[in-house]
């Protein structure tokens, strides 16, 4: 007996595009009478789809999504292969040229020491990247396996570890910055890597705690416990997967944040230390000459301006295909 | 005459009256929701007493209906059952184990037994996994490979249940509310259980999709032999699918007694007053008695004294405050009919000579219009 169908749609409401609806409905109609001798395995209109697909459905005619992934990819790539648009050395300079403006083979003119400042930008971009990435990774991590047992666990764990991430936020991340890498003396971007995961960590372990109690809360939870599941298969079937959306899209709009944090840390001095090329850098050598020669400070500043720009409106976009409830 | 002893047992149960040896046994089960409060130091204030004290019994292959009003701690005492929840008091008994706090490994060879089917069969199925693997996962977990493979069982299942095999590969939200239900059914087969604790199953469902679910568990109580603890509010669901019937109120069980005797010969007045609820779907017949009670249930963070339901109770006297009527057998009832009252009601559900109406608001506007009716 087929199906009344406002149930189908009300079943396919939440994952969200109208043509993701009407298709998965006809799909649905035909539940119930397949055509005959269709092969065993695949249902009538071949593969199935998944959430993660539906987001993507809706991630491929989002222009906020494309754009901002095009400028990423970008910025992926030039970070990976500088030598593609720069062909110069981003540390050889020639004082004689110093503060000097635009002019053939140097677009964006030269910088306080003397270097090419379109040279020194495409060559920012990996120093940039790297931090952001390794930094978000390394908070996704610690903070979503803290947050995931704190949340599953709840009780003791979840009391020392909700009043531990209180004690981390109460740190005010600048002057924390100050304070703790004005004594490293490394010139490599892993303390200030490390630095940023030691005080990111707690914001993604709140959300990934938040997120877990919610999905543990579902009936399919209570049915797995009812045949038995071990705690590590509750956690990493059926919980992590129901719960990895928010630390995904909140990581994506972190990692903007992290990259304009190394460069706030680098302008104060703390943060990375020539000879390596970064914008904050840039940034913080060319400020006090705004008014004489502005290229040398906007070129940069742009640059990270555009980059923490695409992190946070994938991150957005992503958001938005994942939860389409929210929209 | 031999051959009555290779039939299914359920199809003669009819109370314990049938001498078999009971498949679960719940004796004073509690269970009480502590509430924290205070300041500046958190501490135990108050419990909610959501179970307080029931007594019921499972024999194979029945199927014993739980009814009540929401929040009256039918569910609870699934979850309790199911040891999804960790008793605060009382026993559970199950095959002549006590698994009343029993651990997981101690649990494991039982958990293939008692299953579980859910209200709401939009969050009981997880998103991000197919049907197949749904319905594998009780396999996986319990390590039982069946001959010709886990996924020739799943598919035998699907159809079991009324589903396409080739659905296999597809995800929940393909499909509508009764298929998912069909598809949460499938896994409680799974396991070949010998119990399903079935909690409100159709109340999330279209009526029309309803009876299909109830026929399907229906058919699969007659043909396996699985005995059915069903949970439900629909009194008309109930009759249809059970053998014997509980009442719950507030947290603990009212009156017990096989189907016929509860639905005709009720003795306790919440019963009656849950009878005369039903609506009727006959406009002719003659109008119903009605027993109209007034108020809400009270709060079973601090439930009434002795009786529970003596606040809403017509009969209710002094002796109703002060001592806790016990569940047994009243005079007049058939064996197995166990009620908890002091002053049962007349064995009978038929009109009364005028309807009992407890709320004086209700009252009040029955008396504005006598002429109307």
């Amino acid at each position: 007996m087929p199906e009344p169908q406002y149930d189908d749609r009300g079943a396919i409401a939440p994952t969200g595009a109208g043509g993701a609806t009407d298709l998965a409905l006809s799909e649905a109609e035909t539940l119930e009478r397949p055509p005959p001798g269709s092969p065993l395995g695949t249902g009538p209109s071949g593969k199935p789809r998944s959430l993660w697909s539906d987001a993507w459905h809706d991630l491929r005619r989002d222009p906020v999504f494309i754009v901002s992934a095009l400028v990423i990819l970008f910025l992926v790539i030039i970070s990976i292969w500088p030598s593609l648009i720069a062909s110069g050395n981003p540390l050889q300079c020639d004082l004689a040229k110093a503060q000097e403006g635009s002019q053939p083979g140097h677009p964006f003119g030269f910088n306080g020491q003397g270097c090419d400042v379109y040279t020194r930008t495409v060559y920012g971009a990996r120093t940039s990247v790297t931090v952001g990435v390794c930094a978000t990774l390394g908070v996704a991590l610690l903070g979503s396996v803290l947050g995931s047992l704190a949340g599953f666990f709840g009780g003791g764990w979840d009391a020392t570890l909700s009043r531990l991430t209180d004690v981390f936020f109460g740190i005010p991340v600048v002057l924390g910055g100050l304070v703790l890498l004005s004594v490293v003396t490394s010139d490599t971007v892993w303390p200030v890597i490390g630095f940023m995961v030691l005080l990111g960590w707690p914001q993604l372990s709140r959300i990934a705690r938040g997120s877990v109690i919610t999905a543990k809360q579902n009936d399919y939870v209570q049915a797995a416990r009812a045949l038995g599941a071990s705690h590590t298969r509750l956690l990493l079937r059926h919980i992590a997967p129901n719960a990895v959306a928010p630390v995904i899209v909140v990581a994506t709009i972190a990692l903007g944040t992290y990259i304009s944090l190394e460069a706030t840390l680098s302008y104060l001095g703390v943060g990375l230390k020539p000879p390596t090329v970064s914008w904050g850098i840039d940034i913080s050598s060319a400020s006090p000459y705004i008014r004489n020669a502005p290229h040398m400070l906007l070129w940069p500043a742009g640059a990270l301006a555009v980059t923490v720009l695409a992190f946070i409106m994938l991150g957005d976009s992503v958001r938005d295909a994942l939860d389409p409830k929210l929209r | 005459m031999s051959e009555n002893v290779t039939l299914p047992k359920q199809q003669d149960s009819s109370g314990p009256g049938n001498g078999g040896e009971p498949l679960l046994t719940v004796e004073g089960l509690q269970k009480h929701f502590p509430i924290y409060g205070g300041f500046p130091f958190k501490r135990q204030v108050g419990a909610v007493k959501a179970v307080d004290g029931v007594d019921l019994t499972v024999y194979p292959g029945e199927a014993l209906g739980l009814v009540g009003e929401s929040g009256c701690g039918k569910s609870t005492t699934g979850r309790l059952v199911t040891r999804l929840l960790e008793p605060t008091g009382g026993k559970i008994t199950y095959a002549g184990q006590d698994i009343t706090h029993a651990s997981r490994k101690q649990l494991a060879p039982i958990r293939s037994e008692i299953q579980m089917i859910f209200q709401d069969p939009f969050s009981s199925l997880n998103p991000r996994q197919t049907v197949g693997t749904i319905i594998k996962s009780p396999m996986e977990v319990n390590g039982i490979n069946p001959p010709g493979g886990r996924e020739k069982r799943v598919r035998e299942l699907l159809e079991t249940v009324g589903l396409n095999p080739e659905h296999y590969n597809r995800f929940p939200h393909e499909f509508s509310g009764g298929q998912r239900q069909r598809i949460g059914v499938a896994r409680a087969l799974a396991l070949e259980p010998k119990l399903i604790v079935a909690d409100e199953p159709v109340s999330a469902l279209d009526v029309s999709i309803q009876a299909q679910v109830v026929n399907l568990l229906q058919k699969v109580q007659d043909e396996l032999g699985i005995a059915f603890l069903f949970i439900a509010h629909d009194l008309a669901v109930v009759r249809h699918f059970s053998q014997r019937v509980a009442v719950m109120y507030l947290g603990k069980v009212m009156e017990v007694a096989d189907r016929d005797s509860l639905y005709t010969r009720p003795r306790h007045p919440y019963t009656h007053a849950l009878l005369s609820a039903v609506p009727e779907a006959d406009v002719d017949s003659a109008k119903k008695e009605r027993i109209r009670l007034s108020g809400d249930v009270p709060s079973p963070i601090m439930p009434p004294s002795g009786c529970p339901f003596r606040t809403r109770c017509w009969k209710a006297q002094d002796k109703c405050a002060t001592d806790v009527p016990p569940l047994v057998q009243i005079s007049g009832n058939r064996e197995g009919h166990l009620t908890a009252c002091h002053f049962p009601e007349e064995p009978t559900i038929a009109a009364r000579a005028e309807d009992v109406v407890l709320d004086p608001a209700l009252a009040a506007l029955e008396a504005e219009r006598p002429a109307k009716d």
